[in-house]
C-alpha cells in the first residue's frame, strides 16, 4: 500500500477536484499537506489496508493471524485518528483516485464521521483480540469477509457525499451477510436468508432517500445536501425512506425482526461487531442524512417519527430482553432497546432544534451519542463474555449455565461492569447516556405544544420502565449465568478466559467505566459531532467534572459521586471491619426443604433454582400479554388421577410474522398472475410490449422536462 | 466562609440520617403494635438487634461466591450517598449541588440490583422468586418516580432536590393540584420501593408473597446486620425525601448557625414522625394485594403522575 501513496494526488481529474472540495480546505497536491489533510489521508491508506487484508484471509495457515492482527491495527489506528479527527476539527474532503466518473469517490473527517470512527475502532480492536485467539484456525470463508466488513462500516463513516456512503453501506450488509451464511446449519442458513432479505429492502429504501436528498441538481456531495434541504412532501419522503432503510439496519421496531435471529448466529466476536457497531453505523446514517443533511429549517414534527420509533424500540426490545432464555439473543434484544435510547435522543434533538431550543437540542443529541458510544463498549463486553462462557461452558442457553463464578472470575467480573452498565447503574456508562436523556426529556416541555409535551410526558415514562426493564435483563443474565448453582454438569468444566481475551475484556470494563466517569470530558470532545446533529455548539455545561443542560440547574458528577461513595465504602467496611472481626464459616444451603442430592448432582438439584423461563414469569404475566402475545395455562389432571399437571407458557414477538405473512400472500398472489401471462395470444404479448415501451417513452420525456434547468 | 458549615451539616446530616434510621424502623413497629393493641416492642430494638447481629459469626452458603459478601456493602454504601443527598434539616449542605432526584433514583437501583444479586448467589428458590419480583415492581415504579420528577421539574426548572425544596419552601409555586397529584404517586413508590404494605409485608417471614425477605433468607450475622440497615436507611430516606419536597417548611440554611440547626432538626423530627405515623395508620388498616395487582397500583400511581404533568402543561399553556 505504501507504494501507491506518491501517485495519490496525480491521480485526480483536475475537474473533480474543483468541483466537490470545499475551496478552503481542498487537497493540495503541491504545497505541505495540512494534518487534517495527512489524517484523512491515513484513513484512506487504512482502508485500502482492510481492503488488501480480505485475500489474505485465504492463505491457509497464517491468514487468519494476518487478518485478524491487521483488523486490531487498522482498528487502533481509526481509534487514533478519530481521536485526532475531534481534536482538531473537520477535516478537508479527500478524493479518490478510484470510482465512476459520474459519481467520484470521496472522503472526509467531520465530528459526527469521527465520534463513531472512534466507537468503531474500539470494538474493532476488542473483537480483534477475541478473534485472534477463537479464530486462529477459521476457515478462509469466515476470514475473507471480516476485513471487507470492518472496511464496509469505516467507509461508510468516513463517505462525504451519498454514494460512497451507499457503497460503504451495501459493502457493510454483504460482508456481515457472508459472515452470517458462512455459518453450517440449517437454523443459520435461515437468518442469512432473513438478513439478507432485509439488507436488501434497506438499499432499496436508502438509494431513493439519498437520490431525493441529492435533489433534480444531483450533486451527490454532502457538502451540496446540505445547502438544498428537503421541503415538503418530498422532505416526509426522506424521513420515511431513511427510516425504513437505516432504521431495519439499525434494528428500530417494527423493522428489528431480523436482530435476535440473526445477532446470535454469528460467531461471538461478529455478533459483538453488528450489535455495537453496524447498528451504530446504521443510526450514524440516519443522523448524517435526517438530521445533519436534512435537519435544518425542518417543521416541529420531523423528529417525531423517529422519537416514537425510539421509544417503542426501547420498550419491545427490553421487554423482550426479560423473556429471551439464549444470552445472545437477549443481548441482541438489549441491543434493539439501546438502539431505541439513542434514537430517541436524535429524534427528540430534532424536535427541540425545531423549536430553537439549541442548547436542549444540543443535550438530547449529546445524550444520543453518549449512549451510542457507551452501548457499543458494554454490548461489546457481553457479547464477547457470551462467547467465553459459551467457548468454555458448552451452552449459550441459560437453563444450561450457572455458578460460573466460581469456575471463570474474571470473565464474571468483566461481565458484571458490563451488565451493571447496560442495567443503567450509576457511575457506569449506561447511567451517564440515560441521564442526560432523562434531564432532555424532563426539559423538553418548554416546546410549547400541547399534543406534543403530553407525547415527550409519555416517552418519559416508557424511557423509565425501559431502563428498569432493561436493569431486570441484565439481572436476569448476569445472576442466572454466573451465580447460582451449575444446572448442568457439563457447567463444572468451565475455564477462565485465555490472557489476550481476558486483557479485551479488562480493556472493554475500564472503558464502559471511564465512559461512565466522564461523560463531560468525552461530550466536550464530542461538541463538533453535536453541533452537526443539533445545530447547537456542544452540551451547555461538559466539562471534567460536571455534565447537564445549564450551569444554575441539575448537573451530574460522577467523580464526585464516586469519591462520596469511596469514602463511605471505606468507612463502612473499616467499621464492620472493626466490629466484627470474626471469619464466616461455611454451612450446607437450606433448599426450601428437598432431600440431598444424589450423588450424580453433586451441586443439587437443578430444578429447584429458578429457570430462565421462570425468573421471567412475573414479567411475561404483568406486561407480556399484550405487547408479546404471551400465554400461560395450567392443564390440571382430574381429581384422582396420578397424571401430572402441566403448565404451558410460552412468548413470541408477533410483528415479523405480521410484516412476513403479507409478502407471503403477496408472493402467492404475484406467481398467480403471473400463470395468467402464459395464456396470452402473440398478439397480445406485442401489445403489452408496446405498451411498456411507449410508457418508458413518456416517463422519459416527462422527466426530462422536469430535470431540465 | 461557607464552606465549613457546608461541611459540617452534611456529616451531621449523614450521622443523622444513620442513627434515625433503625429508630424510625422501631417507631413504626411500636405505633403498629400499639394501633393493634399489642404492647409492642421497645422502638430502640432494631439498635439492639443490629447489635446483636454484628458480633455474631455469620454463616455462609457452602457455595456462596464473592458476591454475598460485597454485595451488602454496595447496598448500603449506595443507600448511604443516596441518603447524603436528600437533604434533611438543612439546605445548602456540601454534596447540595449533586443532589439530583434522577441520580437518586439511580443510586437506589444500584442497592436493589445488588440485593438482587445476593439473593440470586447461592441459588435457591426463594432467592430467585424474590429477585425476579423485586426487579418486576421496580419496573413499574421507576416511571412513576420519573413522571413524578417531570412535575417537579416543570415547577422548579431543575431536577436538583435541593434547588426544588429551597424554591417551594420560599412558596414560589404555591399550591397546586399536580403537587396533591405527585404526593400521591410518590406515596405508592415509596410504599412500593420499601417493601410495606400493600406491596409486601415487612413483618412476615417464610410466606410465598414475600418480596423482600425472601432475598435476605441466605444472609447472617454481619451481612444480614447490613442489609437490615439498608432496609431501615431507605424507609428514613424516603421519608426525608417525601418530606423535603411536600413539606418543605422549617428547613434550615446551612449556614443559619446553631440555633437555626436546632429549629431544622425539630421541624426533621416532627416530618419524620407524622409520616411514621401515617405509615403506620395505613399499614395497619391496609391489607396486602396480591402479587399481580401491584402492577394496577403502580400503574394508577403512574397514570396519576402523568395527570399531574398534563395539568401543569394546561396551566402554563393558559397562563
Amino acid at each position: 500500500m505504501g507504494v501507491r501513496g506518491n501517485s495519490f494526488p496525480r491521480s485526480f481529474p483536475a475537474s473533480l477536484r474543483q468541483e466537490s472540495g470545499p475551496p478552503d480546505c481542498g487537497f493540495r497536491p503541491g504545497g505541505p499537506l495540512p494534518i487534517l489533510t495527512t489524517v484523512t489521508v491515513a484513513l484512506a491508506f487504512l482502508l485500502l489496508g482492510l481492503l488488501l487484508l480480505a485475500p489474505l484471509g485465504a492463505l491457509a495457515g497464517r491468514g487468519a493471524r494476518l487478518v485478524h492482527g491487521g483488523g486490531i491495527a487498522a482498528s487502533a489506528g481509526f481509534v487514533l485518528l478519530a481521536v485526532a479527527g475531534l481534536a482538531l476539527g473537520d477535516g478537508a474532503v479527500l478524493l479518490l483516485p478510484v470510482g465512476p466518473p459520474w459519481a467520484p469517490l470521496t472522503l472526509a473527517l467531520d465530528g459526527l464521521s469521527a465520534w463513531f470512527l472512534l466507537l468503531l475502532g474500539l470494538v474493532g480492536v476488542a473483537c480483534g483480540l477475541y478473534a485472534w485467539v477463537h479464530e486462529a484456525a477459521a476457515p478462509p470463508r469466515r476470514l475473507v469477509p471480516y476485513p471487507l466488513f470492518l472496511a464496509g462500516m469505516a467507509l461508510t463513516l468516513l463517505a462525504a457525499d451519498g454514494f460512497t456512503l451507499l457503497l460503504g453501506f451495501e459493502a457493510m450488509s454483504l460482508a456481515s451477510w457472508a459472515l452470517l451464511a458462512a455459518q453450517q446449519g440449517e437454523a443459520e442458513r435461515a437468518a442469512a436468508r432473513l438478513y439478507l432479505g432485509f439488507a436488501l429492502f434497506g438499499a432499496a429504501c436508502l438509494i431513493p432517500a439519498v437520490g431525493l436528498l441529492a435533489g433534480l441538481t444531483g450533486d451527490l456531495s454532502f457538502a451540496g445536501m446540505r445547502a438544498t434541504p428537503p421541503q415538503g412532501w418530498v422532505a416526509g419522503v426522506v424521513m420515511a425512506l431513511v427510516l425504513l432503510g437505516a432504521g431495519s439496519k439499525a434494528g428500530l421496531v417494527p423493522l428489528h425482526g431480523w436482530l435476535p435471529i440473526a445477532h446470535p448466529v454469528a460467531p461471538s466476536h461478529v455478533s459483538a461487531l453488528m450489535s455495537g457497531a453496524m447498528t451504530k453505523v446504521a443510526l450514524y446514517v440516519v443522523a448524517r442524512l435526517a438530521l445533519d443533511l436534512g435537519g435544518p429549517a425542518q417543521p416541529l414534527a420531523w423528529g417525531v417519527p423517529l422519537l416514537l420509533l425510539g421509544t417503542a424500540s426501547a420498550l419491545l426490545g427490553a421487554l423482550r430482553a426479560t423473556q429471551e432464555t439464549d444470552s445472545k439473543t437477549l443481548l441482541a434484544c438489549s441491543t434493539i432497546e439501546n438502539i431505541g435510547f439513542i434514537a430517541m435522543g436524535f429524534g427528540l434533538s430534532a424536535v427541540l432544534r425545531a423549536a430553537d431550543l439549541g442548547p436542549l437540542a444540543a443535550l438530547a443529541a449529546g445524550a444520543g451519542l453518549l449512549h451510542a458510544l457507551g452501548h457499543a463498549l458494554f454490548k461489546t463486553l457481553l457479547f464477547l463474555a457470551a462467547g467465553e462462557v459459551q467457548h468454555s461452558a458448552g451452552s449459550r442457553r441459560l437453563d444450561r449455565l450457572g455458578g460460573l463464578i466460581h469456575a471463570m472470575p474474571l470473565v464474571a467480573l468483566c461481565a458484571l461492569a458490563g451488565a451493571a452498565a447496560a442495567a443503567a447503574l450509576p457511575p457506569l456508562a449506561g447511567f451517564a447516556g440515560e441521564w442526560l436523556l432523562l434531564q432532555a426529556l424532563l426539559s423538553a416541555w418548554r416546546v410549547g405544544s400541547l399534543g406534543l409535551q403530553v407525547l415527550v410526558a409519555a416517552c418519559t415514562a416508557v424511557a423509565a420502565l425501559s431502563a428498569a426493564l432493561g436493569a431486570a435483563a441484565m439481572l436476569r443474565l448476569w445472576g442466572l449465568t454466573f451465580l447460582g448453582r451449575p444446572r448442568t454438569p457439563r457447567t463444572m468444566g468451565a475455564q477462565d478466559a485465555d490472557p489476550v481475551c481476558r486483557a479485551a475484556l479488562l480493556g472493554l470494563a475500564a472503558l464502559v467505566t471511564a465512559v461512565g466517569l466522564l461523560p463531560g470530558a468525552l461530550l466536550a470532545l464530542g461538541a463538533p459531532a453535536v453541533a452537526r446533529i443539533s445545530g447547537h455548539d456542544g452540551v451547555a455545561e461538559a466539562s471534567f467534572w460536571l455534565v447537564g443542560p445549564s450551569a444554575s440547574g441539575s448537573g451530574y458528577r460522577p467523580l464526585a459521586l464516586v469519591i462520596v461513595a469511596a469514602l463511605l465504602l471505606i468507612g463502612l467496611v473499616a467499621l464492620v471491619r472493626h466490629l466484627s472481626p470474626r471469619p464466616a464459616a461455611r454451612g450446607p444451603v437450606w433448599d426450601g426443604g428437598f432431600i440431598a442430592p444424589p450423588a450424580h448432582l453433586p451441586f443439587g438439584d437443578p430444578a429447584t433454582q429458578a429457570s430462565a423461563a421462570g425468573f421471567a414469569q412475573p414479567l411475561r404475566r404483568m406486561l407480556g400479554g399484550p405487547l408479546l402475545a404471551a400465554r400461560e395455562a395450567v392443564e390440571r389432571p382430574p381429581p384422582g388421577s396420578p397424571d401430572p399437571a402441566r403448565l404451558e407458557s410460552g412468548f413470541h414477538d408477533p410483528l415479523l410474522p405480521a410484516l412476513l405473512r403479507p409478502l407471503l400472500r403477496l408472493r402467492d398472489r404475484l406467481a398467480v398472475a403471473a400463470e395468467r401471462l402464459r395464456d396470452l395470444t402473440i398478439r397480445q404479448f406485442l401489445g403489452l410490449s408496446f405498451g411498456m415501451l411507449v410508457l418508458l417513452l413518456v416517463l422519459l420525456a416527462w422527466l426530462g422536462a422536469g430535470g431540465a434547468p | 466562609m461557607t464552606l465549613l458549615p457546608a461541611i459540617l451539616s452534611q456529616l451531621l446530616h449523614l450521622a443523622l440520617m444513620l442513627a434515625a434510621a433503625p429508630l424510625l424502623v422501631g417507631v413504626v413497629r411500636w405505633l403498629k403494635a400499639r394501633l393493634m393493641g399489642r404492647q409492642g416492642p421497645n422502638p430502640l430494638q432494631p439498635w439492639r438487634d443490629l447489635r446483636k447481629l454484628v458480633r455474631k459469626q455469620p454463616l455462609l452458603a457452602e457455595n456462596a461466591s464473592v458476591v454475598s459478601l460485597a454485595a451488602p456493602y454496595a447496598a448500603l454504601g449506595a443507600t448511604a450517598a443516596a441518603a447524603a443527598l436528600v437533604p434533611g434539616f438543612a439546605h445548602g449542605m456540601l454534596l447540595a449541588p449533586m443532589a439530583d432526584l434522577i441520580l437518586v433514583a439511580g443510586l437506589l437501583a444500584l442497592a436493589r440490583f445488588a440485593l438482587a444479586l445476593a439473593a440470586m448467589d447461592v441459588g435457591t428458590a426463594f432467592g430467585d422468586l424474590g429477585a425476579a419480583r423485586e426487579m418486576s415492581f421496580a419496573a413499574f415504579a421507576e416511571p412513576a418516580f420519573v413522571l413524578a420528577v417531570l412535575a417537579f421539574a416543570i415547577l422548579a426548572g431543575t431536577t436538583n432536590l435541593d434547588a426544588i425544596g429551597t424554591l417551594l419552601q420560599e412558596g414560589m409555586v404555591g399550591l397546586r393540584v399536580t403537587l396533591g397529584l405527585a404526593l400521591l404517586a410518590l406515596l405508592a413508590v415509596a410504599l412500593a420501593e420499601n417493601g410495606r404494605l400493600p406491596v409486601d409485608n415487612p413483618a412476615t417471614h417464610l410466606e410465598l408473597t414475600m418480596v423482600h425477605e425472601a432475598m435476605l433468607l441466605e444472609s447472617s450475622g454481619r451481612q444480614l446486620a447490613l442489609w437490615e440497615m439498608q432496609g431501615a436507611l431507605r424507609l428514613t430516606l424516603w421519608l426525608t425525601l417525601l418530606a423535603a419536597l411536600f413539606f418543605p417548611f422549617g428547613t434550615a440554611g446551612a449556614d443559619a448557625g446553631p440555633l437555626g440547626w436546632l429549629l431544622g432538626l425539630l421541624a426533621w423530627a416532627i416530618k419524620l414522625g407524622v409520616l411514621a405515623v401515617a405509615l403506620a395508620v395505613f399499614e395497619s388498616a391496609i391489607a396486602k394485594m396480591r402479587v399481580f395487582r401491584v402492577p394496577e397500583f403502580l400503574g394508577a400511581a403512574l397514570l396519576l403522575a402523568l395527570l399531574g404533568a398534563v395539568f401543569l402543561f394546561l396551566s402554563t399553556g393558559l397562563a
